[in-house]
């Protein structure tokens, strides 16, 4: 069983990990006696060979893992990584969080911050696991070399064990750690001398996840469920506008509440402390029944159904400048001009909400004297989960010990750089000068909600007298998300707007000329990275569009993606699997259709069919069956790979058909899931998911599905019906409109 | 004083009658593996069992509870050994987990009253529960598994 155990468990204090890994990536040899906890034999030495890995004399390993657990697996599968290269035996492999100590586990993919987002934590991590495993491997060779004073090149491993063939001689990874000595330079590991394909033992093998045992239970551990000692209860109630500050409430109602201990007037909002969770929920309630605001921020008056309308206009109006150029390729603009014909449309897409299970919380114990806290919390980025909390109490991040847990899911909404549901809990226990575990409640998870943001589509091609594409345009109105939820990366990318914007390029696609523009409107919405961000939206809107070229042209639709790949024979072969997966060609059920989309997406290529039929009396579409071919490198963990597709396609049927945030004076008008509709059992269709494995690296894998649902469906529902639905999500009440 | 049954064991609150049960065992209780995701009877996330039968543990007051025998994930089984904890993991079922203790307190109440489900009669009793990361694959095929190991 791999055992998780907390850093703290693991008993390396975070000044033993500064000394030792002090002016270099890879620190040899800082000799630290490992607690009880992690060690039931007690007070083993234990001989950590590198920051990333420490192994016991009885053989057990412990392996760091610098990626935070929301369900997507990388607790296991970074790891594993770093075992397979090592050799490790996987049975004997313990799992520690990583202490928060950017320059040793910081991700590559995000300019070294801890932060796991955007499937990028295998991609990143890969190549840096692989050599540093090797590299506490050769370190182990060396030593069993000179203990048995035979030349290394005569040894190799076996899980766990040093062997020499030519005497027959084994000495186990445990045994060696109890002499060894480590070099005071790391050793060099030339790429060729990585394992071959052929011999990996562990990546492209299915193992348990490490917290799966956990996780059926009940014992598996999230911020909602900490216990710190003394603790009390905290509720809040925020204002509904960014920006907004409260004014009145009626603050002795909310005190006669039994339980309720005090109220906390914040800069945005009023909290409420109690002594137990019913009587916090019960004073917030009374808060909520009486506060007014002061209508401070930008949102307040704003409408959606009116704000689509005027990005809609504006989309189609060539008039109005774009904001920026997002991407330019050739000259899409001239070729439009001379060629042939020209073939436009219009789309949209709605805000939409995260919905993870677990709605945000997190616990602070702030010092008497307010300068340093502690935190139990989940969050996507450890850093971000120091930074904001130092922030907020002015105080240095040394002075912020963070606990970070499993997450009850995350989806983006948990990788803002202001943290703010961990913030809460900090003001909170600096006000009650005690532990304070916040808890928001549904209702205000989607209050606070952050949006996948709202955005209008106008679409030009231009096509010569053969019908090939020769130009392609796109304008995009929408909110804007990266300078709202991370200002830091905002500016490092260099105000690109990446998280709204990614997904228009049709990089695989043999179109010359191409342009998308960004027109941002700053309505004031809070928005956010949602599992797919821009691609969803975006690649909706160019894959239906193809789609009607296609029809326009009268060519299947299949057979253009071929032509347009054919420069891309990864993505080719995703689209004729995926084809035959499907039987696409043949003639489907009475009252069916099929329907296709490609996407690449983070270097990983898929390709997607539906089969849907629709009631035209209710506006229900039915999906019966997806089919989804993947590329995707070489996966680590190929059930774990098939496993996110089928949750990231279940993810995006939502996106495709139900889900939906209004706004209504600057207000989300849903509440619960009885407003905002997301999928069950009885929703999702027959999915049948094949991975294509090739050996290229490994590319991203914990939310491709996602973006390819929507044109997929809208496409079967373009075959079936002979109408362009324009909006997503795709409603009963939008479906009965294109039917009237 | 609300006094009660829990995983066979006496229990008792003082919380106030429209406590919802959920808040009591978390909170009150300590007992953890039951979670809280809508409060409103929408996603199953708390679901227990109350004299052997499946209740929201969110829409359940306390006063409703008295004298009553509740179980939860923590009382399915000691070492994970029911038949659909077995099945859950040998299908890999968990991404998240947050909604899984509700999820298996539902299948189990399922297969104890109708040990041979329909896939159709398995798809209608557990669309009363919501899984974000959209595991309901697994987790049909996880009730399918039970019902025959069992």
């Amino acid at each position: 069983m791999n055992e998780i155990l907390s850093p703290k468990q693991f008993g390396f204090s975070r000044r033993g990990f500064m000394i030792g890994a002090a002016g270099l990536s890879f620190a040899f040899a800082f000799h630290t006696k490992l607690a009880e906890a992690a060690s039931p034999a007690a007070a083993i030495a234990g001989k950590a060979l590198s920051p990333w890995a420490s192994i016991e004399p009885d053989g057990t390993i412990f392996i760091m893992s610098p990626a935070t657990e929301m369900g997507q697996g990388s607790m296991t599968s970074l790891p594993l990584i770093f075992a397979e290269e090592l050799d490790a035996d996987w049975g004997k492999v313990r799992i520690v969080p990583a202490p928060v100590i950017e320059k040793i586990y910081g991700n590559p993919g995000f300019g070294g911050m801890m932060y796991t987002a955007g499937s990028n934590a295998v991609r990143s991590y890969y190549k840096p696991l692989r050599n540093f495993g090797a590299q506490v491997r050769r370190v182990l060779l060396d030593n069993a070399a000179e203990h048995w004073n035979v030349p290394m090149d005569e040894l190799s491993t076996e899980p766990g064990l040093v062997v020499h063939a030519k005497s027959g001689h084994k000495i186990g990874y445990g045994e060696i750690a109890s002499f060894a000595k480590a070099p005071a330079k790391a050793p060099r590991i030339t790429p060729w001398e990585l394992k071959k394909e052929k011999d990996f033992r562990l990546i492209g093998k299915d193992v348990l996840r490490v917290e799966l045992p956990n996780k059926i239970n009940g014992t598996a551990r999230y911020s909602i469920d900490v216990e710190a000692p003394g603790m009390i209860y905290g509720t809040i109630v925020r204002s509904p506008v960014e920006g907004g500050t409260p004014d009145k409430f009626d603050e002795a109602k909310v005190k006669a509440v039994p339980g309720v201990l005090s109220t906390v007037r914040l800069p945005y909002g009023i909290g409420v402390l109690a002594d137990t969770a019913w009587a916090a929920f019960a004073g917030q309630d009374a808060v909520k029944q009486s506060i007014t605001w002061h209508r401070t921020g930008k949102a307040w008056g704003f409408d959606s159904d009116k704000g689509m309308a005027a990005f809609a206009a504006d989309a189609r109006n060539l008039k109005v400048h774009v904001t920026s150029d997002w991407f330019k390729q050739g000259d899409a603009a001239g070729e439009l001009a001379k060629v042939a014909t020209v073939i436009d449309a219009e789309y949209q897409c709605d805000y939409a909400y995260h919905a993870q299970m677990e709605p945000l919380n997190s616990v602070a114990s702030v010092s008497a004297s307010d300068d340093s806290v502690e935190v139990w919390c989940g969050s996507q980025s450890q850093t971000m989960a120091i930074e904001a909390p130092a922030k907020a109490l002015g105080i240095s991040r040394d002075k912020v010990n963070l606990n970070y847990l499993l997450m009850g899911g995350g989806f983006g909404r948990r990788g803002h750089r202001d943290e703010e549901f961990i913030v809460d809990s900090v003001l909170l226990s600096k006000a009650a000068k005690r532990p304070v575990k916040m808890m928001w409640t549904r209702e205000d998870d989607v209050h606070n909600g952050r949006l996948r943001p709202m955005t209008a589509h106008y679409l030009r091609a231009g096509l010569d007298p053969s019908g090939k594409i020769i130009a392609w345009h796109q304008r995009l109105v929408g909110d804007r998300v990266t300078p709202y939820q991370d200002p830091v990366r905002y500016k490092a990318a260099k105000q690109k707007d990446f998280i709204l914007m990614l997904g228009v390029e049709l990089r695989s696609y043999d179109i010359p000329n191409q342009y998308c523009g960004q027109v941002y409107r700053d309505t004031g919405v809070r928005t956010s990275s949602l599992r797919g961000i821009g691609f969803t939206a975006n690649k909706f809107v160019t894959e239906a569009f193809l789609d009607e070229i296609a029809l326009k042209r009268g060519i299947d639709p299949v057979k253009l993606r071929l032509e347009l790949l054919k420069n891309t024979p990864r993505g080719r072969a995703v689209v004729e699997r995926v084809a035959e997966m499907a039987k696409w060609g043949r003639k489907p059920a009475e009252g069916h259709a099929l329907g296709f989309a490609f996407i690449d997406y983070s270097d990983s290529l898929l390709g997607g069919i539906a089969e849907i039929s629709v009631d035209g009396t209710s506006g229900n579409i039915k999906v019966h069956d997806f089919w989804c071919a993947m590329d995707c490198g070489r996966p680590v963990q190929p059930d774990n790979v098939v496993a996110q597709t089928q949750s990231s396609i279940v993810y995006g049927l939502g996106m495709a058909l139900t889900e939906r945030i209004t706004i209504k004076d600057g207000r989300i008008q849903q509440s619960n899931f009885y407003d905002y509709t997301v999928m069950r059992m009885r929703d999702v269709p027959q999915l049948h998911i094949e991975l294509l494995a090739t050996g290229n690296p490994p590319t991203g894998a914990g939310q491709m599905g996602t973006p390819l649902v929507a044109p997929a469906i809208n496409n079967a529902f373009a075959a079936l019906t002979g109408k362009r639905l324009r909006e997503t999500p795709m409603t009963p009440d939008r479906v009965r409109r294109a039917l009237a | 004083m609300i006094h009660f049954t829990v995983n066979g064991k006496p229990a008792s609150t003082d919380a106030p009658p429209a406590t919802p049960l959920l808040w009591v065992i978390r909170e009150g209780l300590k007992l953890r593996g039951t979670k809280y995701g809508c409060g409103a009877g929408l996603c199953g996330a708390c679901m227990v069992h109350i004299d052997g039968k499946r209740a929201f543990s969110c829409q359940t007051q306390m006063d409703q509870v008295s004298g009553k025998s509740v179980t939860t994930i923590e009382g399915l089984s000691d070492d994970s050994s029911h038949p659909v904890q077995k099945a859950w993991l040998a299908e890999k079922v968990p991404q998240c987990g947050y909604c899984q203790s509700g999820q298996i307190m539902s299948a189990a109440d399922l297969l104890k009253h109708k040990s041979h489900p329909t896939r159709e009669e398995i798809v209608e009793f557990m669309s009363a529960h919501i899984c974000r990361c959209g595991t309901y694959p697994r987790i049909l095929r996880a009730i399918e598994r039970a019902a025959q190991e069992a």
